[in-house]
């Protein structure tokens, strides 16, 4: 996958969510300040672009347009460990109970509001165990990142839809 | 003791939980207690899981407290950076701030303000108004509303997203900016970020007035519905200028009746505890804060959009204060107390945001670079308060002589309309739901009440997964005997 398209969008978004003051609520963030400086260093920066956030919300789809393939990155609360990597779709049908949104829903919203589909998706969801306020990443969520790393880093140099495609069938 | 909060008997009687409350940031439920023929005996809105904020703070070296607070809470975190910096600034012995300083500080707000009502009601209460509170509540959220009404979420999604370009550009980032620090700014406003802002505000301005425009149309159609729903009387707070303006940012605290009569005025916030108390109740965490002069029982008030725009005499801006009197003359010349006109009233501060933005961004000392304010004495306990999208946020520090916070204090938007949430509540349950069968859209009626007030229980933490709304039924023995889930 080359670097910025014609319409000067860079074909991957990566969305790294979490705060990184609620225990392993952290992964997201952690993450992100891992892949930011590994792309820097990889010559793939031009590739990628970057958000962090605390959560999903609306705006979020707009940063879907003109990309090649998005990345959801998040803890998750007691899923699977130490992480799962799967493709996922607009699904309309998610309900919301809070202010943020699942990934899925922001999919969906950029289909609505774009009237078109939204790019390849995929979640890296990364197993955390506890999320108090003010607790630093349990040593669980730290052994959880480093197995998840690997994996990133492998799929991540160079992104190619059919590897990560196959990787989330595997998954 | 206030009506429906404390059952006689409780134990005779069948208990229903809302919880968590759908679409409300954090972990708060609603119970309801009903006997045999579904009469309703006790409502109350706990809060669950709130307390600590405090304790996160204290020990921390102050200048690290405006960017730390921010992890509070993912909705509003410039807020918290704000009201904490504004205490800084004193704790740190500065004066007043730079003119360009100051005007940053407000784009940000302002930019605040604008993301934070538009994720609201686009995405969290314009489901119930136009979808319906009854409407298939798998359909009931944000996506429903692109998929029956694709340009109004649109508008939604770029309002939002405006607001946060204005917090970015002021701030830094998006989130855990670092824009305002002890003493002023410490990022000027370039040219191009001026430029890029001002070729959208506005577009800005006339999606939100055409929001205000589209909630006045929806009134139009069911009056009764809208001006009934929810409707209870109570005191109303919020910061105004000397001259009685509302200022979002900056200004003293007025407190007036549910008649629009000065209870007070020109309060300075530092001194808020001479004028307002915090109580406690054994079944919530979240503190119940009064008027201390009136005392609890008739003390308590509203805060946030439908409090503030009618405790103050006006709002600085041609638009927003057209649309305000509007609303207002649905009173005669009395508040409007309705719950749902708190959506009205936070679209007209969406205007007002928008207006007071374009006006900002028009202001030569916006990109100026003297950000700095002069340095004097140091304190070592200072206030400091702003309104919130959600109403008045107050942040109380004491620091000792090692630069450490050994004191907070936090009265958030919602501790502030903890009673009046509460009442909100129990209008709308004697309302709808006294006597009936209870259904989920029955209940979602209950959620529709508190979301009108925004409420942000215990935010900033969203792993995947954490989502789940379940409603159960338990009889009085507590078995449970229905439970419905969503998500």
């Amino acid at each position: 996958m080359s670097a910025a398209s014609g319409n000067g969008v860079r074909p991957v978004v990566v969305f790294a969510i979490g705060n990184p003051s609620r225990g392993d609520d952290a992964i997201g963030p952690l993450i992100y300040a891992r892949l930011t400086a590994w792309l820097d260093a990889q010559g793939l920066a031009e590739s990628f672009d970057l958000y962090e956030d605390f959560q999903l919300q609306i705006e979020h789809a707009i940063d879907l347009k003109g990309r090649q393939m998005a990345l959801f990155i998040d803890a998750g609360d007691n899923t699977p460990g130490p992480f799962t990597f799967s493709r996922i779709a607009p699904h309309e049908g998610i309900a919301h109970t809070s202010h943020a949104l699942p990934p899925e829903s922001v999919l969906q919203v950029y289909r609505q509001i774009e009237g078109e589909e939204p790019p390849p998706a995929f979640v890296l969801c990364v197993r955390g165990e506890q999320f108090g306020l003010g607790k630093p990443p349990g040593a669980a969520a730290e052994s959880h990142i480093e197995q998840a790393w690997a994996f990133l880093a492998e799929i991540c140099h160079p992104p190619e839809l059919a590897v990560w495609m196959k990787a989330a069938a595997v998954a | 003791m206030f009506a429906l909060e404390t059952a006689a008997h409780p134990e005779t009687l069948r208990r229903i939980a809302i919880d968590p409350v759908t679409r409300v940031e954090g972990h708060g439920k609603v119970t309801l207690l009903l006997d045999q023929d579904n009469k309703i005996h006790q409502v109350r809105l706990h809060i669950v899981e709130f307390r600590g904020f405090e304790a996160f703070i204290e020990g921390r070296p102050y200048w690290e407290v405006p960017v730390t607070v921010q992890r509070l809470c993912g909705i509003c975190p410039v807020s918290h950076h704000l009201a904490a910096v504004k205490a800084m600034d004193l704790i740190a012995g500065y004066g007043p701030l730079t003119p360009t300083a100051e005007k940053l500080r407000r784009l940000m707000h302002y930019g605040q303000i604008m993301q934070s009502h538009a994720v609201h009601f686009f995405h969290l209460a314009s489901p119930d108004i136009l979808l319906g509170f009854d409407s298939d509540f798998t359909r009931r959220n944000i996506v429903g509303v692109a998929l029956d009404h694709p340009e109004i979420a649109k508008q939604g999604v770029l309002l939002r997203k405006y607001g946060q370009e204005v917090i970015r550009h002021t701030a830094g980032k998006r989130v855990h900016g670092t824009g305002a620090v002890p003493g002023g700014m410490n990022k000027a406003l370039s040219r191009a970020e001026r430029d890029e802002m001002a070729k959208d505000i506005d577009q800005m301005i006339a999606w939100s007035l055409g929001a205000v425009h589209m909630v006045k149309q929806l009134h139009e159609t069911n009056p009764a519905f809208y001006n009934v729903f929810g409707d209870f009387r109570s005191n109303m707070m919020g910061l105004v200028r000397p001259d009685g303006a509302l200022d979002f940012y900056h200004g003293a605290l007025r407190a007036v009746d549910a008649d629009g009569q000065t209870i007070f005025d020109q309060v300075d916030y530092a001194t808020y505890q001479e004028v307002l108390q915090e109580d406690i109740k054994p079944w919530s965490y979240m503190k119940f804060p009064h008027i201390k002069s009136l005392g609890a029982e008739n003390g308590w008030y509203k805060v946030g959009p439908l409090g503030r725009i009618q405790a103050a005499s006006y709002l600085s801006t041609p638009l927003a204060e057209a649309e305000r009197q509007a609303m207002m003359a649905l009173g005669g010349g009395k508040p409007v107390h309705g719950t749902l006109m708190y959506h009205w009233a936070r679209l007209i501060e969406v205007v007002h945001a928008a207006e007071m933005i374009r006006d900002l961004l028009n202001d030569p000392d916006i990109l100026g670079l003297d950000l700095m304010a002069e340095k004097g004495p140091r304190r070592h306990e200072a206030v400091g308060v702003i309104e919130a999208p959600r109403g008045t946020l107050f942040h109380h520090y004491r620091v000792d002589d090692d630069d450490l916070v050994t004191y907070c204090n936090l009265i958030v938007s919602t501790t502030n309309n903890n009673q009046a949430m509460n009442e909100a509540v129990r209008t709308v349950a004697r309302q709808y739901l006294d006597g009936k069968e209870i259904t989920e859209g029955l209940l979602n009626h209950i959620e529709c009440a508190i979301r009108a007030y925004d409420p942000c229980l215990s935010c900033a933490t969203h792993a995947l997964g954490k989502m789940p709304m379940t409603v159960e039924l338990i009889d009085a023995d507590g078995q449970m005997l229905h439970s419905l889930s969503r998500g």
